[in-house]
């Protein structure tokens, strides 16, 4: 299996074109996540009985074969970028609300009275004490969300997306490998510089956590 | 300042935390509540600013109703000081001590300038502002935590066991710092603890809770040492009771006459005049002397007179320089006259006998005796 160096030179455009697309499907599908996972954490972390409830959901939505998701997609929004970004919304759930139940989870009992004592509200108590402090869980979370959801856009080469998993389809077809490791690799490359960023990203959200005593 | 009117807390499970509390704290005065885990203490402490709603029962602070106050704003005026500080962990030490008035809406130059200013009225540097809570020895921790409660100069200040998880040296340090602080500042305190040695240093009244929640007795230290309302009271209060009652007095009023000269003890003293040692002429030993001052109390003349081979105590001036002795039987006259007129005060409260006249007619050889007990005690690392 030999790299057809000359394809890459005179594709790098596409390929540009392709890793941003992917890009972008994936990073909307956690940010998605993110605004959804947020609000039914707190709901979850408060009010005990929803806790089983909303993570079980969560999990049975996981088990759901991916390109059974698009399939269902299909009807409601068609083969559009939308359906890809639901479907890997779908799966960053699962691991974007347990982490951010456990990072509230996390915080410790004395930390949140001693806001309420105070006189902190409330809301104010979640916005400026718990989440922070539950950040490094939630970043966690965000991280692995992150990597699953770059890896998984390729699935949605089915509905005639992907980015950059369209390099696989096309080097299959043409029994030709140079897209297949082309994509591959990028995909790889991604997801490293995702996650690097996001490892950056917490560094500067947390000082706290830098300085040891 | 702070008013309890029939105050009655049962939690949700069905034990009773607060039973019937009836209870008037002074403004500008320390108040301890004391008692074993379980037996209400914090819970009526936290009843003051609404952590804890009472079942039944009126507490007002500064003659308005706290459960007719937004439990928001009423909190922002009450300071308030948690078991191992309870810091924010993610905010800087500057910053923790700037929660009130940012809350308050001072602004945050305003509030870190008040939080910098905090800092060195509680013994921190500048630069310990700039850490994180972590950063900081749990003494340093707690100080921060004092400075927080402080920072918006609230009249009241809550304290939940505040210097319950630092070594006795630095807690020491840290009571007599909010000693100071106190004479300063004039708040109306209320301070809890299970440590009733704290309770004795820091009260101006201790407030004695068994459990199930019952007040048993509300008095300063002098009184409740030297006659405790019930059984359950003076064993609480320990076996050392008499000592702690020595503890409260100072020495300025002993008399004290010349050092010995020419005898088999010569007191070593320092050009400047301050005693260092007694020195056995016989044998040609030294035993070193700590030397008190009128500020110290009786005990620890009393433990020095135990300690000294020559029963006397050295006295000195606020500069250490040497005025005089005082032998172990003034002292011990001193301390069973302390008893039998801190007895006697309370005589006219109710039907009052036994106890006070127990201790007044206490042998000085069982003092003595307690004395040793209690010097070993302090040499154990004392009670923790």
């Amino acid at each position: 299996m030999t790299i057809d160096w000359t394809w890459i030179a005179d594709h790098s455009a596409d390929l540009t074109a392709l890793s941003l697309s992917h890009l972008q499907a994936a990073l909307s599908a956690v940010l998605f996540g993110l605004l959804i996972s947020l609000p039914l954490a707190v709901v979850a972390h408060r009010v005990r009985a929803l806790r089983g409830l909303l993570l079980g959901l969560s999990n049975v939505l996981f088990t759901i074969p991916s390109i059974a998701v698009f399939v269902l997609l299909l009807p409601v929004s068609g083969l559009t970028r939308t359906t890809t970004v639901i479907g890997l919304t779908v799966y960053t759930l699962v691991v974007l609300l347990r982490n951010t139940v456990e990072g509230l989870d996390s915080v410790p009992v004395k930390t949140k009275e001693a806001a309420t004592a105070m006189g902190t509200r409330p809301l104010r108590v979640l916005l400026t004490v718990e989440l922070p402090l539950a950040l490094p869980v939630i970043m966690a979370g965000v991280r692995i969300a992150t990597v699953m959801a770059i890896s998984l856009v390729s699935v949605a080469t089915y509905i005639g997306d992907g980015g950059l998993g369209q390099l696989f389809t096309d080097g299959f077809q043409r029994n030709y490998p140079t897209p297949v490791i082309t994509g591959v690799a990028l995909t790889l490359l991604l997801a490293l510089i995702a996650d690097a960023l996001l490892v950056a990203l917490q560094h500067v959200l947390t000082p706290w956590t830098r300085k040891r005593a | 300042m702070i008013q309890f009117q029939a105050v009655h807390k049962q939690f949700p499970n069905g034990t009773t935390a607060v039973h019937d509390l009836s209870l008037d704290l002074p403004e500008g005065g320390v108040t301890v509540l004391v008692g074993s885990s379980g037996c209400g203490k914090t819970t009526t402490l936290r009843m003051i600013n609404r952590m804890v709603e009472p079942t039944s029962g009126t507490i007002r602070v500064a003659g308005k109703d706290v459960t007719e106050q937004d439990a928001a704003e009423l909190r922002r005026s009450i300071g308030y000081v948690i078991q191992q500080a309870g810091l924010f962990p993610h905010r800087t030490v500057l910053d923790n001590i700037a929660t009130v008035p940012l809350l308050l809406g001072w602004g945050r130059r305003k509030a870190r300038a008040r939080a910098a200013e905090l800092l060195d009225t509680v013994g921190l540097t500048a630069d310990a502002g700039k850490r994180y809570p972590h950063q900081l020895s749990g003494g340093q921790q707690q100080r921060v935590g004092v400075a927080r409660a402080l920072a918006a100069d609230p009249p009241v200040l809550l304290m939940d066991e505040p210097f319950g998880a630092v070594d006795p040296v630095v807690r020491t340090q840290l009571q007599d710092e909010l000693l100071r602080l106190q004479q300063e500042l004039g708040k109306t305190i209320v301070f809890v603890t299970h440590d009733i040695d704290e309770a004795v240093r820091l009260g101006d009244r201790i407030a004695v809770f068994r459990t199930g929640g019952h007040l048993v007795q509300c008095a300063p230290p002098e009184e409740l040492l030297a006659r405790p309302a019930d059984a359950f009271v003076a064993d609480f209060l320990g076996a050392e009771r008499g000592l702690k009652l020595l503890s409260l007095t100072g020495i300025a009023a002993l008399p004290q006459g010349a050092a010995p000269d020419g005898g088999r003890w010569e007191l070593l003293r320092d050009p400047a005049g301050k005693p260092l040692a007694w020195r056995d002429t016989d044998t040609d030993t030294e035993t070193p002397v700590r030397p008190l001052k009128g500020t110290d109390s009786l005990l620890s003349a009393l433990n020095e007179s135990v300690a000294s081979p020559t029963g006397l105590i050295a006295r000195v001036d606020e500069d250490g320089v040497l005025t005089g002795v005082t032998d172990r039987d003034t002292i011990h006259d001193h301390a069973n006259r302390l008893h039998v007129t801190a007895s006697r005060d309370t005589l006219a409260a109710d039907d009052a006998d036994t106890l006070a006249a127990d201790d007044a007619d206490a042998p000085a050889a069982a003092v003595a005796v307690e004395a040793v007990e209690a010097v070993e005690a302090t040499k154990g690392g004392g009670p923790a």
